[in-house]
């Protein structure tokens, strides 16, 4: 019996080296479109979450906690098996881009709120004393120093967000888990496809895990 | 109709599934904990060999899906699906765990260990009875917070054919399909992840706040 990682395995992947670009480019345009959501989203209700309005705090707390405490896996399902009930059909790629996006934004907004409260309040106090306006203030005053706190724990969101488009893999979303786990399970050439696939994920990944890492050795010194 | 979904033979279906989901969670956290403590103080040693080969470790698990994780355990190995399902979670946050539990020792001060060497501790006695206990304290919320992660990550093992909370869920959803039964369904699973995990995460942040009160 030929071993799992029996040379003819690895050329019969090579010979199918398109079936895995397809599904790299679908993983990289879902984790592109799905961290420009997750950003967004997080700003939004990042700086809502430590806006003096308690109906923008409390609705904040609500996204947070549900999308936080609730598995991406069953968001997802829902998004392909509930809302066509509802008569709303959304193509996979789409279901990926907003699965990821809205549920990485919910960690995105805490990291996000999280930060700003960690600028002492005197800051803001101060700001309003020389007439910047509550905007003015956060805009010019609180956001930059914040920035420096909340970087790393975003770009390591961005690590996560990557990994987890893999969700798609589960409702047949075309991205490189799933057709990692066809290929593979149509010809059981299991070591080289499962090897591949994770070599490519790395590649997405550990530039930007590196790039945290050293983020986070500076926001330690400037402290 | 709805009504159909109110019996109990279908609540205890669902709730052997979130046993199944809990069952997995705690053997892969209590496991990952352990393979997570050696790697974490493999790494923070900086011993020539063991330190790097567990960031080589940690690096190349936390840069890859879970996901492949629990294809590969199940498909490479003989193992029993449940079981496949652990390994792969373990392997998955133990990576994670290690940098956790790093991320605690590095929170205690150096002036720890030197004032504990000075007072003629060896480095073992200094480790033990000094910084484990500081490092211990500061590494509860973010640990409590992985297991909110663990438990919604059991989820992907549905991916196999495990019959976990999300797997029993998906069952039940084929056999009632009508529009408000599907939502139903979905409402209850969501709800049954968020009663544990919000349980999880209220503990997470009450310890937090204790620990930032006694910090000094």
């Amino acid at each position: 019996m030929p071993g799992p990682f029996a040379g003819f395995k690895w050329q019969a992947l090579f010979q199918d080296w398109q079936v895995f670009g397809e599904g790299f480019l679908t993983t990289i345009t879902v984790a592109a479109l799905g961290l420009l959501l997750a950003l967004s989203l997080g700003i939004i209700f990042g700086m809502m979450g430590t806006s003096p309005n308690r109906l923008l705090r409390q609705l904040t707390r609500g996204y947070v906690e549900f999308f936080q405490n609730t598995p991406l896996v069953i968001q997802v399902i829902f998004l392909y098996h509930g809302l066509p009930h509802l008569g709303i059909m959304l193509p996979v790629f789409s279901i990926g881009v907003l699965g990821v996006g809205v549920y990485h934004g919910a960690y995105i907004a805490e990291t996000i709120r999280s930060g700003i409260q960690a600028v002492p309040r005197g800051q803001l106090e101060s700001a309003y004393s020389q007439g910047f306006s509550y905007w003015q203030g956060m805009r010019h005053i609180v956001l930059p120093q914040a920035k420096r706190i909340v970087l790393p724990p975003i770009t390591n969101q961005a690590v996560s967000l990557i990994k987890n488009t893999s969700v798609l893999a589960m409702v047949a979303g075309g991205d490189l888990m799933y057709h990692a786990d066809s290929w593979s399970s149509n010809n059981l050439y299991y070591g080289p496809a499962y090897i591949v696939t994770g070599l490519l994920y790395l590649s997405l990944c550990y530039p930007l895990a590196q790039w945290a890492r050293h983020l986070e050795k500076e926001a330690e010194i400037s402290l | 109709m709805i009504q159909d979904l109110f019996n109990l033979d279908l609540a205890f279906f669902l709730l052997d599934g979130l046993y199944i989901t809990l069952k997995i969670a705690v053997f892969s956290i209590i496991l990952s904990v352990f393979f997570g403590t050696l790697l974490g103080i493999a790494q923070f040693s900086k011993h020539p060999v063991y330190g790097r080969l567990s960031t080589l470790l940690i690096d190349a698990i936390r840069n890859t899906p879970l996901l492949l994780f629990i294809l590969a355990a199940r498909f490479t190995t003989s193992l029993q699906p449940v079981n496949s399902g652990i390994l792969a979670m373990t392997i998955f946050t133990s990576a994670i765990m290690a940098e956790i539990i790093r991320g605690g020792l590095n929170s205690v001060h150096k002036g720890q260990w030197e004032a504990a060497r000075s007072q003629g501790l060896s480095y073992i006695q200094t480790f033990v009875h000094i910084i484990l206990p500081q490092a211990f304290r500061n590494m509860i919320p973010p640990l409590l917070s992985q297991c909110t992660t663990v438990i919604k990550d059991t989820s992907f093992i549905w991916a196999i054919g495990v019959e976990d909370l999300t797997g029993k869920g998906m069952i039940i959803m084929g056999k009632y399909g009508s529009t408000a039964q599907v939502f139903t369904i979905f409402g209850t699973i969501a709800g049954l992840y968020f009663i544990v995990n919000y349980a999880l995460s209220l503990t997470a942040r009450y310890q937090q706040k204790r620990l930032a009160a006694r910090s000094y």
